[in-house]
């Protein structure tokens, strides 16, 4: 009996801890699960969607009964049969072309910027906002911009032939074997002063005892520049990278502000490309096709890239 | 469960129409449209006085952009996500697909009570009429096959009126030499296509037109005079100024207003326009059918489309197309318009001379067979298929289609992929 009395309290207390124990553990799993069932579904949920109604024959709404692979049949004969382009075609070259120029561009560029700045000149403070704040402009604003900037009736060209030099003759934007590069142009302006903002923290995060010791040994500033500090920046590089790369990506606002579309749809990127066959013709299976070889173009980098990096942690 | 997900998808994608529809009120009228140009907002203006008069608020939703792209986007969205507005303005084939979608309103009582059957012309109640129940109220008539003229231009280099397309090509000449932009332009792909519309009709005739772009017979699609067409609108296409890509059309009209262009090929909405800037015809400005298309009118109509709106939202849907049909409405919307009423019993009093041509054209080409759906605009054929269609024109005017002969293998190859 009286050994009853006292496991009873005792057991009450194991379980009111186990309780509180519990609840502590499943705390956080409790206040993560809204943000977690809404990624899950609005996240993975529309992508398994976005696959399923790429392989039906879906038009201005969603149809559901599965017609086949006749989207990506049209997607890569579209591809192959380039001559004239077709608008898929156009729009993958086009993503290359902005691609590598747009990421190549804004790392040298900013790498160079920083470097400049970096050698103690005067007014320091008043160029790095000067060369950062284009970033704080949307890609809507940059491209309006531009768009009259470089219009051969509004901008350069016709300000320079007021100015008298008339032969001057600037019509890239309006012309389809050069429209993509006006993309790349005002990309460029917008993102290679934040760049140049990473490269210049990370200049000023490497050790001076290094430099100093380089300098002892008689390293001239180029050899400094390209034996030490360049190879020091490359965590910079690869971050820098990575958030050109998805700008790059989803660059959709920048073709549509600046250019339209282009003459003939010559500046789309695949996000145009997506985004016109889906909501504006009305052709929801090749938009989602469209959609689905994206997202397996960029798994494709992103996930070696991922395991790479998780390996390495684990190690 | 996947409905719900399409719905929401597609809501949450856009991000529009958030906002637009809620709260809605018994004597409010949501109107969706892409009406903004200066000519267009006064012919709307004209429609909420009218209903004001009867006590309803006027909810306006527009959404810019010439072709109407982005307000077919937005329209996409609210359906998606249940916000139906009252109305929404739409184009042909459009209607159709909504109402193949199950969510407009059915205004038979009404349309039978007012009479439509016998007054709006079957080419448009082909449209506005799904499944004998009427979902649309045809707002006018536009026609296509235009030509709009700046007349002291003309007067300068001593121009008169083309006949034929050898007239249109010698009068651009003159233009050309006389030293002002010969063809007003912009380059964006409806209003290459609208342009090719009229031209195919020219080159083709009125027969030709109705079975490659109503009927898409592949044999007149493929045919030597399809490639004609497109060897014309190259022809034509050299007239343009180099800087016309990607303008809009009420800004190439402006061209012609001002004199800096000889002649745009437009639909008669670009009348407004010469209307808003106080222009008068015959004076200022002066109208022709595109050479070779007398007779024949390709045309598209505004129509109102009436959405399934609840119960308590029905009289104001009931009283918006009551009065859009009436007949003092469609004479003083269509006169500031541009168009022409879409009933053939409005009298044409108030209407200018081009107005007056446009109404007897039309009338004409009801009783004769000759009105045709325009392609461009969505009148010959499903969205997908007119897009498949724009896209080809645009590539051959910017030069990514080169030859006459790829245009038309591109053209066939891409209207049978939408189908």
């Amino acid at each position: 009996m009286s050994s009853v009395a006292t496991t009873e309290p005792a057991i009450a207390r194991g379980t009111r801890a186990s309780i509180r124990g519990r609840m502590q553990d499943a705390l956080p799993k409790i206040v993560l699960a809204p943000s977690f069932a809404i990624t899950v579904i609005f996240v993975y949920g529309f992508i398994l969607w976005t696959i399923y109604l790429s392989f039906t024959n879906s038009k201005t709404f969603p149809s559901y009964a599965i017609t086949g692979a006749r989207s990506y049949q049209r997607l890569w004969r579209w591809t192959f049969e380039s001559d004239p382009p077709s608008s898929w075609y156009t729009s993958i070259t086009n993503m290359g072309i902005f691609g590598v120029l747009y990421i190549g561009i804004c790392l040298a560029l900013g790498l160079l910027l920083a470097i400049l700045l970096d050698q103690k000149i005067r007014g320091e403070g008043i160029l790095r906002p000067i060369f950062l704040y284009p970033m704080a402009l949307s890609f809507i604003v940059t491209g309006v911009a531009w768009k009259w900037f470089l219009d051969p009736g509004l901008g350069l060209e016709q300000t320079l032939h007021q100015l008298g030099w008339t032969s001057f003759h600037f019509d890239w934007i309006k012309n389809k074997d050069f429209v993509i590069y006006t993309v790349v142009i005002a990309g460029v302006w917008q993102a290679s002063g934040f760049v140049m903002a990473m490269f210049l923290a990370g200049l000023r995060g490497i050790d001076g005892e290094i430099m100093k010791a380089a300098q002892i040994d008689g390293a001239t500033t180029v050899q400094l520049y390209r034996r030490i500090i360049i190879p020091l920046l490359r965590p910079i590089f690869l971050s820098a990278f990575i958030v050109l790369a998805h700008m790059a990506i989803k660059s959709y606002d920048l073709v549509v502000a600046l250019t339209s579309g282009g003459p003939g749809g010559s500046a789309w990127l695949p996000s145009n490309f997506m985004y016109e066959y889906t909501f504006k013709r009305n052709e929801m299976a090749v938009g989602s096709a469209s959609a689905v070889i994206m997202l397996m173009t960029i798994s494709a980098i992103i996930v070696p890239y991922l395991y790479s990096e998780l390996k390495e942690k684990g190690r | 469960m996947l409905k719900l997900m399409s719905s929401t998808a597609i809501a949450g994608m856009l991000l529009l129409g958030a906002g637009i529809a809620h709260a809605a009120d018994v004597k409010e009228v949501q109107m969706l449209h892409w009406w903004t140009s200066g000519g267009e907002a006064a012919a709307l203006n004209v429609l909420k006085g009218d209903l004001s008069k009867e006590g309803y608020a006027w909810k306006d939703v527009p959404v810019a952009g010439g072709g109407g792209d982005a307000a077919m986007t937005a329209l996409k969205a609210m359906v998606a996500a249940g916000n139906y507005p009252t109305a929404s303005q739409m184009l042909g084939y459009t209607v159709l697909d909504y109402a193949q979608a199950g969510v407009m309103g059915d205004l038979t009582e009404t349309a039978k009570k007012e009479g439509w059957d016998k007054s709006v012309p079957a080419a448009l109640q082909k449209f506005s009429v799904y499944d004998g129940k009427w979902v649309a109220a045809p707002v006018n008539v536009h026609s296509v096959n235009w030509l709009w003229i700046n007349k002291a231009v003309m007067d300068k280099i001593g121009g008169t009126e083309p006949k034929t397309f050898d007239d249109l090509i010698a009068l651009l000449d003159k233009a050309k030499a006389a030293g002002v932009v010969p063809l007003a332009l912009g380059g964006q792909n409806w209003q290459e296509a609208t342009m090719f519309d009229s031209i195919v009709l020219s080159t083709g005739g009125p027969e030709f037109y109705k079975k490659a772009f109503n009927d898409l017979d592949e044999e007149s699609l493929k045919s030597d005079t399809m490639k004609k067409s497109f060897d014309n609108l190259a022809k034509i296409v050299t007239y343009v100024d180099p800087n016309f890509s990607g303008r809009d059309w009420n800004l190439a009209t402006a061209m012609v207003i001002k004199g800096d262009a000889l002649v745009q090929v437009m639909g008669d909405w670009a009348k407004g326009e010469f209307v808003a800037a106080k222009k008068t015809p015959g004076n200022d400005f002066l109208c022709y059918r595109f050479p070779g298309t007398d007779g024949s009118v390709i045309y598209n109509s505004d129509m109102f489309g009436m959405f399934n709106v609840p119960e308590d939202r029905k009289a104001a849907q009931v009283a918006l197309a009551t009065a859009t049909l009436s007949k003092s409405f469609q004479s003083a919307f269509n006169v500031v318009k541009g168009s022409v009423p879409a009933r053939t019993d409005v009298p044409d009093t108030d209407f200018d001379a081009c107005g007056k041509k446009g109404i007897a054209d039309l009338k004409a080409a009801n009783d004769g067979g000759t009105l045709f759906g325009s392609l461009a605009q969505g009148y010959g054929a499903p969205p997908a298929i007119a897009n498949a269609y724009k896209d080809v024109v645009s590539k051959f005017v910017h030069g990514q289609i080169k030859s006459s002969d790829e245009a038309v293998k591109q053209l066939v190859q891409a209207i049978d992929d939408a189908k």
